[in-house]
């Protein structure tokens, strides 16, 4: 296998907000790392493979769930993009086509799942992607107002890969 | 390529097995510092990623560093912001739950139930508490993450049934 150490940067941690598109690249998010460690090593496969394969936006704000959750689509067969903030899934957003969902840690400074979640819902561009939100916290409520808003599904950390079935098959469904 | 997943064997060992009979499924939570959350990053890696559970504790002890410092900087500078001490608690909380970190996870709910009370003292001494799980944490894992290098190809892996 290659093992290749290139970084992407698809998720940026509390410094960056990094978040590259994998164009052309396996479905690996990769933290820029710093001294400590690098996560996930890109397959290259072809462009035109690479961008009909469906792309998911994953959001947190902490790089644990960031690399957890993106393992957790991968093993899904999925490309994927991490990034670390609201304001950047947007920018994300409006550049990469054929993202397939978006999946987001529901508290976030600055810029809130909830707060993302309704940005996309009343883009007509946009509207049409199905938003998972995640929380570490059940809160009735903030459940309700988050599907009443249009998400998909609201999952409770940590994210099982139980929960990434249902959400990927009922994807297919749709 | 090198399995880097340990015989349960050897897991007890580098976690602290006190010499109890473990089901094979209860060999991480041995000790309590980890329960089976930590088995579901473990069943993340693979051949693709064979070093993912390090690199996600790596990055979980850099985060967590960081939350402690904001919240020993929290803790001097905003006497009785408790809103605010429990909202760097609650990241450090939801960091440990996502690896497993029972006892720790459990230390800083512990705060976090004092900052709910207006209990500044209580909260000063969970947050001792919730260091000391954090630094004997760092001690078992890199334990163990020494005894998963030094296993190598032969070592590994009776995955847990």
């Amino acid at each position: 296998m290659e093992a290749s150490k290139q970084e992407e940067a698809a998720a940026g941690g509390k410094q960056g907000g990094g978040g590259a598109c994998c164009r052309g690249r396996d479905a690996r998010a990769v933290e820029s790392s710093r001294k400590e460690s690098k996560v996930v090593v890109p397959v290259v496969h072809d462009d035109a493979e690479a961008e009909t394969e469906p792309c998911v936006i994953a959001v947190d704000d902490s790089s644990v769930d960031r690399a957890l959750v993106t393992a957790l689509l991968r093993r899904s067969k999925y490309r994927v993009t991490a990034v670390d903030s609201g304001k950047r899934a947007l920018e994300i957003l409006g550049s990469e086509p054929n993202v397939s969902m978006i999946i987001t840690d529901y508290w976030m400074p600055e810029m809130t799942g909830y707060d993302l979640l309704k940005k996309v819902k009343e883009s007509s561009e946009l509207k049409q992607i199905p938003v998972v939100i995640m929380s570490s916290e059940n809160v009735p409520t903030r459940i309700t107002r988050c599907l009443e808003e249009g998400a998909e599904d609201f999952l409770l950390k940590p994210v099982r890969p139980a929960d990434i079935s249902r959400i990927t098959t009922r994807m297919l469904l749709h | 390529m090198r399995n880097l997943r340990l015989s349960s064997h050897s897991r007890r060992a580098a976690l602290g097995d006190r010499g109890r009979r473990a089901h094979p499924d209860e060999v991480v939570a041995v000790g309590g510092y980890l329960d089976e959350q930590f088995c579901q990053v473990e069943d993340l890696q693979d051949d693709a990623s064979p070093n993912f559970t390090e690199e996600v504790v790596t990055l979980f002890f850099k985060d967590s560093a960081r939350l402690i410092s904001n919240i020993e900087q929290a803790l001097e500078k905003y006497p009785k912001d408790f809103s605010r001490w429990d909202a760097y608690m609650q990241q450090l909380k939801g960091s440990c739950s996502s690896i497993g970190a029972s006892r720790m996870k459990s230390e800083c709910m512990s705060f976090r139930d004092c900052c709910g009370q207006g209990n500044p003292e209580g909260c000063m001494r969970s947050f001792q508490k919730v260091k000391r799980e954090h630094g004997a944490l760092r001690q078992k894992l890199e334990a163990y993450f020494q005894l998963v290098r030094q296993a190598g190809p032969a070592g590994a892996a009776t995955r847990p049934v």
